[in-house]
């Protein structure tokens, strides 16, 4: 009762609580949905998004597992197959690699396999990135590797609205979908639109509207990207900021639209450069694009290290926003 | 070397008013450049003092070439080059070596280990438009990412003004004399005009305007005044156009990179033809704030130093607008050719004494045509017919001029 009157009265809230307000949202409004994961019922979630959820739901619905990300991915999709609505948590994208085969071997081909007789309406959530010092088995951003495979669709919620509402897209979608969530995103805050009770899973957006530049990016780079925009303005020079949100599929025409009217491009992404979504943004917009470009594109992506652990090295090693600064001046001619 | 028209390719550095160590502020005339349009006083934009004079006196310089160095006010003088280049150091160094540098060093930057090309580099899009317009890219001067050349490259010289790559390549005839030279000016003129008519599709609109009480009203003015403070017809044509200007600011500005940009403030170009030939239009600024009396004063200067050398190089690049006035011995009606990138000129002819009806009878009036040619891609006649409304409003009620 005291949270429901909280929510009543302010519409101000971390990307943390949005998270777990649309898990909740989710488990009241469809019997059928269920959260599972490693820690998420006693210990209420490894970065606290399912506190209080056990106590609410009960050990029915909000079900620890063990350490075993294969065994609990792989009984998701067999859930989801059964009829359930499963959200699983993987603690981090570094762990998901246990259970790459249930993902993409099971989860996004069995549609397929089965000649379209069986869906996999099954979400999975895993927080992703670097910048809380958890050194390298606990820092990558995997999500562009995600994004590789046919089948799935791949979400990156970068504000608090798409976190309080992507969720709910995704469990409606009959595709298996995975959520990235970014672990320094977790603490901002922000307010919501009263207005908005629902998010698309299919365009990119453009959180901030200017003449000479995109800059496309997702996650934690959005806020970087946002402040290297206020500092460039300040210098004249508008930039555009592009989330992309969706990062498969991606929205080629808001990517193309953008690029095309302000002929010049940088791509932030927190993943590796060598085989990114950023590459591929990049590939796609030559392809296409080539014509309406007036600079090379760029792209601002991770050292092609193992994370750091000690903090100014691993400041060191992820994009930030004089990067971003510096690689716009170099591309667009103060007016 | 600035650029002191849109049709400028590079100009003499005639002599310097600066020497290294002068103090500067802005507005200071530093130099005197002379062009095909005559000898013009360069003024400085920034404040600081002057650290190196990279021009001489009688060299020839395309636009955009650096004259001076300048220290800002509490800067260090800038080194020279230095020596040897220790901090190029291999863009594949590993990220220990990299924070590990001592500070103030930095990578070089990765876009100068690209070795030079004899293809010209030029981004894609201006690589297109380059091949849409006919324009060579070998000849353009690239002002975009390590230096490539830009789509807006492309356009300004599509529209005459860019700056040539070298000079050498500029279509000035070598045996250039010194001093104002009226082929030299005939082929600015030549190149200004064509682009206009090649590239600005034109919309001409007439109003024959009644002159008869400004002119009666600028009579009792004048009668009362020491010759030297008399009013010419000119300056409330002018004031009237500079008013209207504020009313229909959609004609004052300039037509640039496919869109209109509205000009700051409003600095008409008046049309002076020059003794030896040919004709330039320098700007009067802020027109709409002047006095009628101001107004008179800036026009009577203007024309004097158009005539005898001095106009500043600011008052070529400024006008916003153009006034072509055909003066008492002139034509009846005048339809004027756009400056580029305006969007807009402004033509008076001769005034004439003719019949005219006032009131049902047919009396004799001194009356004026006045024209507006304006670039359709800007405006519509609709408005120009308008702005001619509000001009001719203006002009009948003199004294609020």
């Amino acid at each position: 009762m005291k949270e429901l009157a909280a929510n009543a009265s302010t519409n101000r809230m971390t990307y943390r609580e949005a998270c777990r307000q649309a898990i909740r949202e989710a488990l009241i409004d469809d019997p059928r949905t269920l959260l599972m994961g490693e820690d998420v019922g006693l210990y209420g979630g490894c970065y606290a998004v399912s506190k209080g959820l056990l106590a609410e739901f009960g050990p029915q619905r909000i079900r620890d597992t063990p350490l075993a990300e294969a065994t609990f991915v792989g009984a998701g999709i067999g859930a989801a197959m059964a009829g359930l609505r499963p959200i699983v948590e993987i603690m981090t994208c570094n762990f998901s690699l246990l259970a790459l085969d249930q993902i993409m071997n099971n989860a996004a081909t069995i549609p397929h396999m089965s000649g379209g007789q069986f869906a996999v309406p099954l979400v999975i959530r895993m927080a992703t990135g670097a910048g809380r010092q958890l050194a390298a088995q606990h820092s990558h951003s995997l999500e562009g590797w995600f994004a590789h495979i046919p089948g799935l669709k791949v979400l990156a919620p970068g504000t608090i609205e798409d976190a309080r509402f992507m969720l709910k897209a995704a469990l409606a979608d009959p595709n298996p979908v995975i959520i990235f969530e970014h672990i320094v995103l977790y603490n901002a805050e922000g307010d919501l639109d009263p207005d908005v009770t629902s998010v698309d899973i299919a365009k990119a957006r453009i959180r901030r509207h200017g003449r000479d530049i995109s800059i496309l990016t997702y996650g934690n780079s959005l806020p970087k990207s946002l402040a290297a925009a206020e500092v460039l303005a300040a210098e004249g020079i508008e930039a555009e900021v592009v989330d992309l949100r969706v990062l498969r599929p991606l929205d080629n025409a808001t990517l193309f639209e953008s690029v095309a009217r302000t002929r010049r491009c940088i791509v932030v992404d927190e993943g590796w450069k060598s085989g990114s979504i950023s590459a591929e943004i990049a590939a796609r917009l030559s392809e296409d694009q080539f014509f309406e470009l007036d600079a090379p594109i760029r792209r601002i992506c991770s050292r092609e290290i193992p994370v750091p652990y000690a903090a100014h090295m691993e400041e060191a090693a992820l994009p930030q926003t004089p990067q971003i600064v510096d690689a716009a001046r170099s591309l667009v001619k103060p007016r | 070397m600035p650029s002191l028209g849109a049709d400028m390719e590079s100009g003499r550095l005639v002599q310097w008013l600066v020497k290294p160590g002068s103090v500067v502020k802005k507005g200071d005339v530093v130099a005197v450049v002379e062009t095909h349009k005559g000898a013009f006083e360069i003024e400085i934009f920034e404040e600081g003092v002057v650290s190196e004079l990279c021009a001489k006196e009688g060299e020839e310089l395309p636009v955009g070439a650096p004259l001076a160095r300048l220290t800002r006010p509490g800067e260090q003088s800038v080194p020279k080059a230095p020596k040897a280049a220790p901090e190029a150091i291999p863009v594949s160094v590993p990220l220990a070596v990299e924070v590990g540098r001592a500070p103030g060093t930095q990578a070089a930057p990765l876009a100068s280990f690209v070795q030079p090309s004899s293809r010209p580099r030029a981004s894609p899009a201006a690589r297109r438009r380059a091949g849409e317009l006919g324009i060579d890219l070998n000849t353009l001067k690239g002002t975009g990412f390590d230096g490539s050349v830009t789509l807006a490259d492309v356009e300004l010289a599509a529209a005459g003004g860019a700056p040539p790559k070298d000079p050498s390549s500029a279509a000035a005839p070598a045996t250039r004399r010194r001093g104002f030279d009226p082929n030299e000016m005939r082929l600015a003129i030549a190149a200004a005009m064509s682009r206009s008519k090649r590239e600005i599709p034109h919309y001409y609109l007439a109003s024959t305007i009644d002159m008869s009480r400004p002119l009666a009203w600028l009579e009792s003015f004048n009668r009362q005044r020491k010759p030297e403070e008399r009013l010419l017809p000119a300056a409330l044509l002018l004031k009237a156009t500079a008013l209207a200007l504020r009313e229909y600011p959609q004609l004052n500005g300039f037509w640039e990179d496919g869109r209109f940009r509205p000009a700051d403030g409003v600095h008409i170009g008046w049309a002076i033809s020059l003794r030896g030939g040919g004709l330039i239009a320098p700007a009067i600024h802020e027109v709409d704030k002047h006095s009628l009396q101001s107004l008179m004063g800036a026009l009577r200067d203007l024309v004097g130093r158009a005539r005898s050398g001095g106009i500043r190089g600011s008052e070529m690049m400024d006008p916003t607008f153009t006034v072509t006035s055909v003066g008492d011995r002139g034509a009846e009606s005048v339809l004027g050719v756009i400056y580029p990138p305006q969007v807009a000129i402004m033509g008076f002819g001769r005034v004439i004494e003719r019949p005219w009806i006032v009131d049902g009878q047919v009396t004799a009036r001194s009356l004026i045509i006045a024209s507006l040619a304006a670039d359709h891609r800007a405006s519509d006649g609709h408005l120009g017919g308008l702005f001619l409304s509000a001009v001719d409003r203006f002009l009948q009620e003199p004294e609020g001029l």
